[in-house]
């Protein structure tokens, strides 16, 4: 069996920034990646935060393929009828260095994968690897894909989300339905005009906008809109268990389209042609899931290792990917350097993510996930902030009331009772 | 646009070697809530008229969601080899 120093399982984000790390310091290293390209498979919202990552690989970032740098962020909570939009133009995060960059994981994927090749990596696109390979101790020795088999001293595992080969041979759980969402988007086409006018954007500035409430029929999740260059990506996230309690079976597919069709959005996707529609599952268990990051022989990265953070007004994860593979290049390089390769060896990897971002994020946001599970974040709560604006802003036929009256009146009937309290007590956690 | 044009303006590469299999007769016996039927958002599971659930697998996104809510294990699922399934031109 052939044999090198590493090989990396999936060349996504994670599995490439993990190569690129390695191949820099010189050592060998194969990605096997099973689509026509890098990025093929991939799917992402999206956004990057490059702040938290800018300085692992400094480098780098220049020459990257972005669409947008965000410098406006929206959030509309959506009410039946009625819905509130709040807008953040912040100078800072239109003034470089720019904290996060709206990208298509295409572009994104394909343009690392050439930053490995140009560090000596060898990325093997078109190849699916079929089995992690083990000793008889149960130490991963490399990998099969088809007929292929290539032995590594470590093996670096970047399969993205479904785990389905680490998960087959037990270094960690199968996903399952609480613990992950469903994401799913349309490219559409727009001149970069069109998108600046709807935006309220300079030339090069992007927008994020999220949505919840209606859009997601108040089940866990929400919409997002990202813009990008010349097209913008429209989707919804929503949580596979939260699907699964609605008695009345929505259709997931059905969600984007009526999604569309609110009068709300209607407008903003107006010409916009359709070019691609994508889906894929997102890992939501937060810190709780994440399973033991290293072993004999390999050490598991981004999406595989469950390293992504929803915390409703930032959705995390690219950022996460790279971080770890970062981590997991150095981990391997001084693991080698300091001639001891076995597990022991290897557990930098974990002590480097708990003393980054990486981990720590995750650990503040520890209680996020069963927090946002409360389906009354996105149907109550949305519609009230609106209802509530709405009486404000409403002139009728009828004398007006005072409106301090009109307001604590709202506040209480909405806000200011038991169930309210409780989960606001409940939200000191997060 | 229905779901099968969007699915029509996606670049997929079919092979003639499923990878999603149905355990019908686990569907039949034991699954009330056929939870691949509504949450697959490419729709790709129908009964048909024997009343077997089918899976038009050539337009599957990967998404693996049908995998991760089915209770019953009633899908055999892996990746499309190399060079086949949906390939992304803008992700």
């Amino acid at each position: 069996m052939e044999k090198v120093d590493c090989i990396v399982v999936g060349g996504g984000l994670a599995g490439l920034s993990a190569a690129y790390g390695l191949a820099s310091e010189g050592l060998e290293v194969i990605v096997v990646e099973r689509g026509d390209y890098s990025g093929a498979k991939n799917v992402t919202g999206g956004r990057l935060y490059v702040s938290p990552i800018r300085d692992l690989y400094p480098e780098l970032w220049e020459s990257a393929p972005f669409e947008r740098h965000v410098a406006r962020e929206f959030v509309t909570l959506m009410g039946e009828g009625a819905s509130t939009t709040v807008e953040l133009a912040s100078d800072r995060f239109a003034s470089a260095p720019h904290q996060s960059y709206t990208v298509l994981r295409a572009r994104l994927d394909q343009w690392l994968a050439d930053q490995v090749l140009e560090k000596g990596g060898m990325v093997i696109t078109k190849n699916r690897v079929d089995e992690i390979l083990r000793d008889e101790s149960g130490k991963v020795i490399g990998i099969r894909a088809g007929d292929d088999e290539i032995g590594a001293d470590v093996t670096i595992i970047a399969e993205g989300v479904l785990g389905l080969l680490s998960s087959k041979i037990g270094l960690r759980e199968e996903p399952v339905a609480r613990d992950h969402a469903l994401g799913y988007k349309e490219i559409l086409e727009l001149p970069p005009s069109v998108i600046q006018d709807r935006w309220h954007l300079n030339e090069g500035e992007g927008a994020a906008h999220l949505f919840m409430g209606e859009v997601t029929k108040g089940m866990m999740g929400g919409g997002f809109l990202y813009t990008n260059k010349d097209s913008i990506s429209l989707g919804i996230v929503v949580g596979m268990q939260a699907m699964r309690d609605r008695t009345d079976k929505i259709e997931s597919h059905t969600l984007l389209d009526a999604f569309k069709e609110l009068p709300q959005i209607k407008p903003l996707v107006d010409g916009g042609t359709l070019v691609e529609y994508s889906a894929h599952a997102i890992p939501e268990g937060g810190i709780e899931k994440v399973p033991k990051l290293y072993g004999e022989g390999y050490l598991m990265v981004g999406d595989a290792a469950g390293l992504s953070l929803n915390a409703l007004i930032t959705v995390r994860g690219m950022d996460f990917a790279i971080a770890s593979g970062f981590y997991a290049a150095r981990a391997v390089v001084d693991a080698k350097a300091a001639g001891d390769l076995s597990a022991a060896g290897l557990a930098r990897y974990e002590q480097s993510l708990r003393s980054s971002f990486v981990l720590k994020d995750l650990e503040t946001a520890r209680h996020i996930p069963h927090t946002i599970e409360n389906p009354r974040l996105f149907t109550h709560y949305p519609k009230a902030v609106s209802g509530l604006l709405e009486k404000l802003f409403t002139i009728g036929p009828q004398p007006a009331k005072k409106l301090s009256s009109t307001v604590i009146g709202g506040v209480r009937k909405d806000f200011m009772n038991v169930t309210t309290m409780k989960e606001l007590w409940a939200m000191r956690k997060i | 646009m229905n779901i099968e044009a969007k699915l029509g303006l996606d670049v997929f590469k079919i092979d003639k070697e499923r990878h999603i299999t149905i355990d019908v007769e686990v569907c039949k016996a034991v699954c009330t809530d056929k939870a691949c039927l509504y949450v697959c958002p490419a729709h790709l599971y129908e009964i048909d008229d024997q009343g077997n659930n089918t899976v038009n697998f050539e337009g599957c996104l990967e998404c693996g969601t049908c995998l991760i809510s089915c209770d019953h294990r009633a899908l055999t699922w892996h990746y499309p080899r190399g060079e086949y399934g949906v390939q992304y031109r803008m992700g």
